[in-house]
């Protein structure tokens, strides 16, 4: 089924801006996504990969090998010379075993003709794109374990049945969830860079808007894709344009320092959160196009970049964000 | 056929009518509706399954189906007869044009679904799940109804004769888009039954039209997004709605929407008519199915149940099942896993051969790392449930101490990896507010909607609490009680008053507790405890905590210093 423009999604603004911020600086750490069902959350997702500029890849290169990769990984991935293929995003089965994501024995050569040869995985298929997991809440933890390391040493290593096989896999993480059916465990959560919140729009107008949107896809979805194609481009641009940007751009102390305060008013525990709040506010201001990170940046991204990092205190019924948005109204006015 | 009834009492018809009408609409366009929910194992719906056999190839999926055969892959044992590398197509390859169909649905493995949930997001498969639930507990994976169209409750229907699906008489594609009146009306109506879901929504537009497709219209006119409300929204209704029907009405022209609409906003017609919406809501509230219907109308449903009423229950369908293997050593209680450990030989074999050289008369060559072990979902052990005294003489004040512990029982939960429970008791009734959770979300919001006042049905209480107990135990884990009271039982168990009476009957319901061997304690934190606490701890073979002017923290603390010593069950 083709993809619904990523530019077509009504409302959802928070799962859109952390999904960009997330594909301008994919050192983020990956997003989590809350939401109940049928609130359109693997629609953004898979829209954002449809969105993405081509990448330059090895050609036959299971992993999609940038030229770097070739230079690191000199035997997995090859000399071949590089050709566009599209962002990868693998859409990972909640029932996906260890095997098939971090890869195992080739059966077929095996079979064919003896040989012990490495069959990649779901993670190398992921490198340098998105890895996408609906319900991650109900993935057994120790595959979550494994993702979150390899998506934050941007590598996979495989030991195992006699194989060894080292492989870039660089990917953004993007996991969503129900908390009504179960939660992640908090050192799991804290490891995403940014949480998002998803709620079913309330608005009928909107609800509407939707309706119509979707049939129309169903209908025709080329003229459709068509009809959106110049504002995916344009959101496009602001990617790409973003990305370039990132590397220029630098927080100020005074930015720095609000960065901390939040931190401190609202009780995020350890250092992560300062870190991705910062690097949040400063891809949000690359995204944006703006000359420099400001508060403004910081005070968009807060809630995304700490919900899920606040001590919980059970007898306190406050959710979350608005324990964040509170702070930020006493601390910057 | 169409319940066109605004206004019709719920009794109308035989379930099997919306049923078959679902059918029709399902084999009209598997790939849009994407599949139905049947449950209740009933002759009807066997016809049913039947006649939608007349008009859709059905192929059955297994229960214990891996992922080579739903998805295709390498056929292991063809391969080594062959020497080389045989392909087999997936069940879900096999399906397309037509749908799967799965018995016993709510027993369906979490992975499967999951495979399945995606195929029909990318529109390569269509489903029909028999769902044989029996207990509440039970409901297929809700990953898989929240994304078929069409549930229906077959176990009431008294018909089986006869059931044919007539064949459309026009094709989806031919009938026009709704207009945005008609949605307006449906994600008015879904609003007022408190359906959330956009899919449902999404389905609902499209049953309408499919409405029009079967009888040959090229409009859906309004008795076909009757039609929709009663067979989509209806059975997801989570709310019955306002009496009077206020919800928003959007700018409502007269219903059978004109052919001329084009993309941008066609308003300005004005209403005179009764308001599309309110028919469309009294069109789903006689469909919906009785039992919710009842649940409904006592305010107990879920708030956001996504499926047919038992769905929001599903973890129960993860537990205690063993998750496949891994490889490791079969020591340490671990359990060697045969086949697995065979399967991760066999492909070896060839090379091994090559790199042993010629011992080629054992059968097999098998090394360590080929060794698999059996893991069992390692969910824990123990379910606290927590059985809380809400009556009136139960102070507000205690009812929030006891809610503050449960909900710092859950935090624990994380770590301990352990499930709380909560049954709570006042004026004539019991009931599970909670069934075992992990989820502090839901438990929040349960515990913030606990009332309090009335009766001391203690007796009822402690019945409801050693159900939830027995239900625990008999799937494998074990259950302890925690009863938060003072013990002053005022309502016996038939729910008359009288204290003589209750006092009997709630040592008669401890004594059952305490028959079946179930950990209790019994926590008096009323002002002044008196001796019925200590009593009833007596009766229940548990202990007995006495802690006026307890807080939330203390109270937990006291139960997790009297919970070790406990035994397991």
């Amino acid at each position: 089924m083709a993809r619904f423009p990523f530019s077509a999604i009504v409302g959802q603004d928070e799962i859109k801006q952390a999904l960009l911020i997330a594909a301008v600086d994919p050192s983020i750490g990956g997003v989590m996504v809350f939401g109940d069902r049928g609130t359109g959350k693997s629609t953004a997702a898979r829209a954002l990969a449809g969105l993405l500029p081509p990448i330059m890849a090895a050609d036959g290169c299971p992993y999609g090998a940038s030229k770097e990769d070739q230079a690191r990984y000199p035997e997995v991935c090859g000399q071949g010379k590089l050709v566009k293929r599209p962002v990868p995003f693998v859409d990972m089965p909640l029932g996906a075993t260890e095997d098939r994501v971090i890869g195992s024995l080739d059966l077929e050569r095996a079979l064919r003709s003896g040989e012990k040869a490495f069959e990649p995985g779901l993670l190398a298929k992921a490198h340098r794109g998105f890895l996408y997991i609906d319900e991650i809440n109900l993935l057994e933890d120790h595959l979550v374990d494994l993702l979150l390391d390899v998506a934050a040493s941007g590598e996979n290593v495989v030991e195992r049945e006699g194989l060894s096989v080292r492989h870039p896999a660089k990917f953004v993480l993007i996991g969503s969830g129900n908390p009504e059916e179960g939660e992640l465990r908090p050192q799991l959560l804290d490891r995403f860079g940014l949480s998002v919140e998803v709620l079913s729009p309330r608005d009928i107008e909107v609800r509407i808007a939707i309706m119509r949107l979707v049939a129309e896809n169903e209908r025709d979805p080329e003229s459709f894709a068509a009809r959106w194609a110049a504002e995916d481009e344009a959101i496009l641009k602001r990617v790409a344009k973003g990305k370039a940007r990132l590397a220029k751009l630098e927080a100020g102390e005074d930015v720095l320092r609000d960065a901390a305060e939040l931190c401190l008013a609202v009780g995020a525990d350890g250092l992560r959160g300062e870190l991705t709040l910062m690097r949040a506010a400063r891809a949000l201001a690359a995204l944006d196009g703006a000359k420099k990170v400001t508060r403004k940046h910081l005070i968009a991204i807060a809630p995304s970049a700490l919900r899920h990092r606040l001590r919980r205190d059970v007898l306190d019924e406050t959710g979350s964000t608005t324990r964040i948005t509170r702070a930020i109204a006493e601390l910057f006015g | 056929m169409t319940p066109i009834g605004a206004g019709l009492p719920a009794a109308a018809a035989d379930p099997l009518e919306d049923a078959v009408q679902a059918a029709r609409l399902f084999a009209l366009a598997p790939q849009v509706f994407k599949g139905m929910v049947l449950r209740g194992a009933s002759p009807a719906r066997e016809a049913l399954v039947a006649a939608l056999g007349e008009a859709l190839p059905l192929r059955r999926l297994p229960g214990h189906v891996d992922d080579e055969r739903l998805l295709g892959g390498i056929d292991l044992a063809a391969s080594l007869s062959a020497g080389r590398p045989v392909r087999q197509t997936g069940l879900i390859e096999e399906a397309r044009g037509g749908a799967l169909i799965a018995g016993m649905a709510e027993r369906m493995d979490g992975s499967i679904a999951g495979r399945l949930a995606q195929a029909l997001d990318e529109g390569s498969a269509a489903l029909v799940l028999l769902d044989d639930a029996v207990e509440a507990e039970e409901a297929p994976p809700t990953s898989l109804t929240e994304r078929l169209a069409f549930h229906c409750d077959l176990s009431a229907s008294r018909r089986w004769q006869g059931v044919a699906l007539a064949p459309p008489a026009g094709a989806l594609a031919d009938v026009a888009p709704l207009d945005d009146a008609a949605l307006g009306a449906l994600a008015a109506t879904a609003e007022a039954l408190g359906v959330e879901s956009l899919r449902a929504l999404i389905h609902a537009s499209e049953t309408a039209r499919g409405l029009a497709a079967l009888a040959g219209r090229e409009e859906a006119g309004k008795a076909d997004l009757a039609g929709a409300a009663a067979l989509v929204l209806a059975p997801r209704a989570t709310r019955l709605p306002p009496q009077e029907a206020e919800a928003p009405p959007p700018e409502e022209p007269p219903p059978p929407p004109d052919g001329e609409r084009d993309d941008q906003s066609d308003s300005e017609q004005q209403q005179q008519e009764p308001d599309l919406s309110e028919i469309l809501v009294e069109a789903a509230k006689a469909a919906i199915p009785a039992g919710l219907l009842e649940s409904l109308a006592r305010g107990k449903a879920p708030r956001r149940a996504s499926s047919s009423g038992t769905g929001q229950k599903r973890k129960a369908a993860t537990r205690g099942k063993p998750l496949g293997a891994r490889p490791g050593m079969p020591r340490g209680g671990h359990k060697l896993a045969l086949i697995d450990s065979l399967r991760a030989a066999v492909p070896w074999q060839a090379v091994r051969r090559r790199e042993q050289g010629g011992d080629a008369d054992a059968p097999i060559i098998m090394r360590k790392e080929d060794l698999r072990i059996r893991r069992f979902e390692e969910r824990a052990a123990r379910v606290t449930i927590f059985a809380v005294d809400a009556s009136g003489s139960a102070a507000a004040a205690r009812l929030a101490e006891a809610k503050g512990a449960v909900e710092l029982m859950l935090a624990q939960a994380y770590v301990t990896r352990s499930e709380v429970a909560l049954v709570a008791f006042r004026g004539t009734s019991a009931e599970l507010l909670l069934p075992p959770t992990r989820s502090l979300t839901r438990a929040r919001r349960t515990l913030a909607e606990l009332p309090g006042g009335g009766g001391t049905p203690l007796a009822l209480g402690l019945n409801a609490a050693r159900e939830v107990a027995e239900a625990v135990i008999a799937k494998g884990r074990s259950a302890a009680l925690v009863i938060l009271t003072d013990g002053r039982a005022n309502v016996a168990a038939d729910g008359s008053p009288g204290r003589p009476q209750a006092a009997a009957d709630a040592e008669a319901a401890a004594k059952a507790i305490a028959a079946r061997g179930i950990d209790a304690l019994v926590v008096d934190i009323s002002a002044r405890p008196g001796p019925e606490g200590a009593a009833l701890a007596q009766a229940l073979g548990g202990q007995f905590l006495a802690l006026p002017r307890a807080d939330a923290r203390m109270l937990q603390a006291a139960i997790n210093a009297v919970q070790p010593s406990a035994r397991a069950a």
